[in-house]
């Protein structure tokens, strides 16, 4: 899978999660609870869709890789084929 | 009405081509009926006259139910159009050979339309009528990606729109609290209660479980309070017309910030007897339906106690108002790691400060302090919640 | 799976020096241990693979049986009974016919009807599969009807280092084990760490990660099913290659994960199409992975004939890398 199209489905499963929020604008390097206003029940909901739609099961250990847009894209890419 | 799929019990009628006295052959298209599946149109098998319309526009009536009464050359016939399987069966071809689905009309696929298991299923946890969608697959199967690109599409038109009136909302949160704060006593206790134990048995549990199966820190929290309701009655139950009445059940309310603002405390029924997994089902599901602005009557009435909890991102105590007709609501504020004295020691331990707010004219301080350090001493053993 | 990152240089060799090695490693660490069948000892094995043995171990732990698959299965299963670790082989499968009455009524089924009171803990190797132009009587597959039998387990070791490490713990299960190794791997050469081990006998692996289409086989069958992955590969279809290791029991977890993945499937099996190993899987994939499905499965399996002689024909008849690549493609509408 690219990183284009790990990119659009992060970005699509945040905006599912704050659907009024333009994830587009957010600032990649940005913390994205901070920056979405998302508390943990959010954020299990957005690693239960990743899994869902990547089939990666991102153990809570690694929750902090995936604190911003880009952490988030570069991580998936080393567990994606 | 014939039965135009397995699975259709009735349909609706929706136009007739013929009035009394026409003529009609067999094959002559002579209504349009509505169904699950589309508008479809249905065709007479006998020759005759229309005698008479039994069935008016707008009806919706089982399959089987006659529709219309046409005079054949063999005498009176009260005919509905027999089911398809009457037909006498196609010759058996492959499946690949069978006939290709009828092309669209009104944008509909008629019956016969190919859809992949994962395609079906998908539109069905998204609420799309599958049969909007043009199919991509061979004989014009529609296939998943057919319908994530609908998806995509759908989620490009529109924008979301709460289900909430955030603002009526408001007014009726304002009147709420400000009654509340009127008229109940409130009397407020803090207790610090230590939660490596939670911690602990939480990211063990979850290590092995995929995030489906996850559990929040909110379940055990909301579970603990459910318990000790169960052993403190005076904190479980409804204020009225000068008396309290226990509640026989514990149905937690649970505090949903609403994004764009608002708040709402939804009930989890019974809370005290579910499984944390089972719990935390249901709060995954009232927080989504709260998204959604799917929130039962039944949900906003029944709550016997409340937990409200800010979670990671809030703040380290929070004071809370009973929503009346309650007359308790347990906050926890967020847990943060600060020393903690074990053994004459110093250490450095998760921490979460747990408030309650209850109403003096049910209960006193020393009640409210044994129901707070009870839901400390649940949360010790979360094994056992 | 993961080798245990190299301190210790890993060697070159063979599936057949692989299986020798596993055998000579069973004699030495237990005294139950022995392997009989016919030509195993003097001869070296029909296919060379217990050449040395009798040397080594002496003709006590290699015995060397009449002609006779019913018989010395059958003493084999006595053997396991009375307390014994026997590895009986059987030439080929095709020749395992003549002891499928003792494989199927006694082997599989004494614990059963004694109430448990004794077990069969028997291994049986045999060679299996054609490419070798054997002809209609000695080219079969038939894994499939012994992956039918409750009561036994059965494996399909494709690597080498499945084929190192499977016997031993086949010989330590408590129930009959059969082991099928196929005739076109024995020459295959590869690495293995020298202290390669043991592996456990009941989980799929998944080979080769895709998100496109499943493709699950076994044995033989593994090789020519990466080799069309590659293939696939190069026009931009990512398969995702399965090889099941153990055929009973079916590691339906690992192939159903797969499926929720990739929507698709196609199944390389060996055996003849109706009423195969593949038709099982299929049935398992509709029973719990329905909703998953975007396509009908595919099968790519032995032509409906007795295997041919002639090698061009034999080559038709049985599954290839380019049948392979046709059926993903058919599934993906890339015909």
């Amino acid at each position: 899978m690219s990183t284009v199209d790990i990119r659009a489905v992060v970005q699509e499963e945040l905006g599912n999660i704050a659907p009024e929020m333009d994830v587009g604008a957010i600032d990649p390097s940005a913390d994205l609870r901070e920056a979405l206003d998302i508390d943990s029940m959010d954020f299990l909901n957005f690693v239960t869709a990743i899994h869902r739609r990547l089939g990666v099961d991102v153990p809570e250990i690694d929750y902090p890789k995936l604190a911003t847009l880009d952490g988030a894209v570069a991580y998936l890419e080393t567990r994606l084929p | 009405m014939p039965s135009l799929g397995a699975d259709m019990e009735a349909g609706t009628l929706v136009e007739w081509l013929i009035k009394a006295g026409d003529p009609v052959k067999r094959g002559d298209i002579v209504a349009v009926v509505e169904t699950q599946k589309g508008a479809i149109e249905i065709e007479t098998f006998e020759t005759g006259t229309v005698e008479r319309i039994l069935v008016e526009i707008g009806a919706k009536v089982p399959v089987g139910t006659p529709l219309a009464i046409i005079q054949t050359q063999r005498g009176k016939e009260g005919v509905a159009p027999p089911p398809p399987a009457a037909k006498p069966p196609p010759p058996l071809k492959a499946p690949a050979a069978g006939p290709p689905p009828v092309a669209a009309k009104n944008g509909r696929v008629a019956r016969g339309a190919r859809i992949s298991p994962a395609a079906r299923r998908l539109a069905e946890q998204h609420g799309i009528d599958i049969l909007t969608i043009t199919g991509t697959g061979a004989d014009n199967t529609i296939l998943l990606n057919d319908v994530e690109r609908r998806i995509a599409e759908l989620k490009a038109q529109a924008p979301r729109a709460p289900g909430f009136d955030l603002a009526a909302m408001r007014e009726a949160i304002a009147a709420a609290m400000a009654r509340s704060k009127r008229e109940i006593p409130h009397y407020y206790l803090a207790h610090e209660i230590e939660m490596s134990a939670c911690e602990d048995w939480l990211t063990r549990r979850n290590a092995e479980r995929p995030p489906e199966e996850r559990l929040l820190l909110g379940a055990l929290l909301v579970k603990a309070v459910a318990l000790a309701a169960q052993k403190f009655p005076a904190f479980n139950g409804f204020y009225h017309d000068g008396k309290f009445e226990a509640a026989s059940s514990v149905h937690i309310g649970t505090a949903i910030a609403i994004r764009g603002g608002g708040l709402i405390a939804p009930a989890i029924h019974d809370a005290d007897r579910l499984s944390l997994d089972d719990l935390m089902m249901k709060m995954r599901e009232l927080v989504e339906r709260v998204r959604a602005g799917r929130i039962r009557g039944s949900e906003i009435a029944d709550p016997t106690i409340t937990v409200s909890s800010l979670g990671e991102r809030g703040v380290e105590t929070l004071y809370g108002i009973i929503y009346l007709p309650q007359v308790a609501i347990v906050g926890f504020g967020k847990v943060a790691t600060r020393p903690w004295v074990e053994g004459g020691t110093v250490l450095a331990r998760p921490i979460v400060n747990a408030t309650l707010a209850a109403d003096h004219r049910v209960s006193d301080g020393h009640a409210g302090a044994l129901f707070l350090t009870e839901i400390g001493k649940l949360l010790q053993e979360p094994e056992t919640l | 799976m993961l080798h245990k990152a190299a301190q210790v240089a890993v060697t070159e060799t063979t599936y057949r020096e692989a299986i020798r090695e596993a055998i000579r490693d069973a004699l030495k660490r237990d005294e139950r241990v022995f392997l009989m069948g016919e030509d195993v000892g003097r001869y070296g094995g029909c296919y060379a693979v217990t050449k040395g043995l009798l040397a080594e171990f002496g003709p006590k732990r290699i015995r060397d049986t009449p002609l006779s698959e019913s018989g010395f299965t059958g003493a084999g299963i006595g053997a396991a009974i009375g307390g014994m670790r026997p590895i009986v082989e059987v030439m080929t499968v095709n020749f395992s016919l003549l002891a499928l009455d003792q494989i199927l009524n006694s082997a599989a089924t004494i614990r059963h009807m004694s109430g448990n009171q004794f077990g069969v803990p028997l291994v049986i190797r045999m060679a299996t599969g054609a490419g070798r132009q054997l002809a209609a009587q000695h080219s079969h597959s038939l894994e499939g009807w012994y992956a039918h039998i409750p009561g036994i387990k059965v494996l399909a070791p494709a690597t080498i280092e499945d084929a190192r490490g499977m016997l031993w713990t086949a010989l330590e299960d408590p129930d009959p084990v059969l082991i099928f190794e196929h005739i076109m791997l024995y020459n295959m050469t590869g690495t293995l760490s020298p202290d390669a081990g043991p592996v456990n006998i009941d989980k799929a692996v998944v080979r080769q990660e895709g998100r496109d289409i499943s493709l699950i086989t076994y044995g033989g069958s593994l090789w020519k099913t990466l080799e069309a992955a590659a293939s696939l590969a190069t026009e931009g279809i990512e398969a995702e290659v399965v090889d099941l290791r153990t055929l009973r029991p079916l590691d339906d977890a690992t192939i159903m994960a797969s499926l929720r993945k990739t929507h698709r499937a196609v199944i390389i099996d060996e055996g003849w199409r109706a009423g195969s190993l593949a038709a099982e899987i299929c049935t398992r994939i509709v029973e719990q992975a329905f909703w998953d499905l975007d396509a009908p499965i595919g099968r790519v399996c032995s032509e409906e004939v007795p295997i041919p002689y002639p090698r061009h024909l034999e080559e038709a008849a049985i599954p290839q890398a380019s049948k392979i690549v046709a059926a993903a493609k058919a599934l993906l509408k890339r015909a």
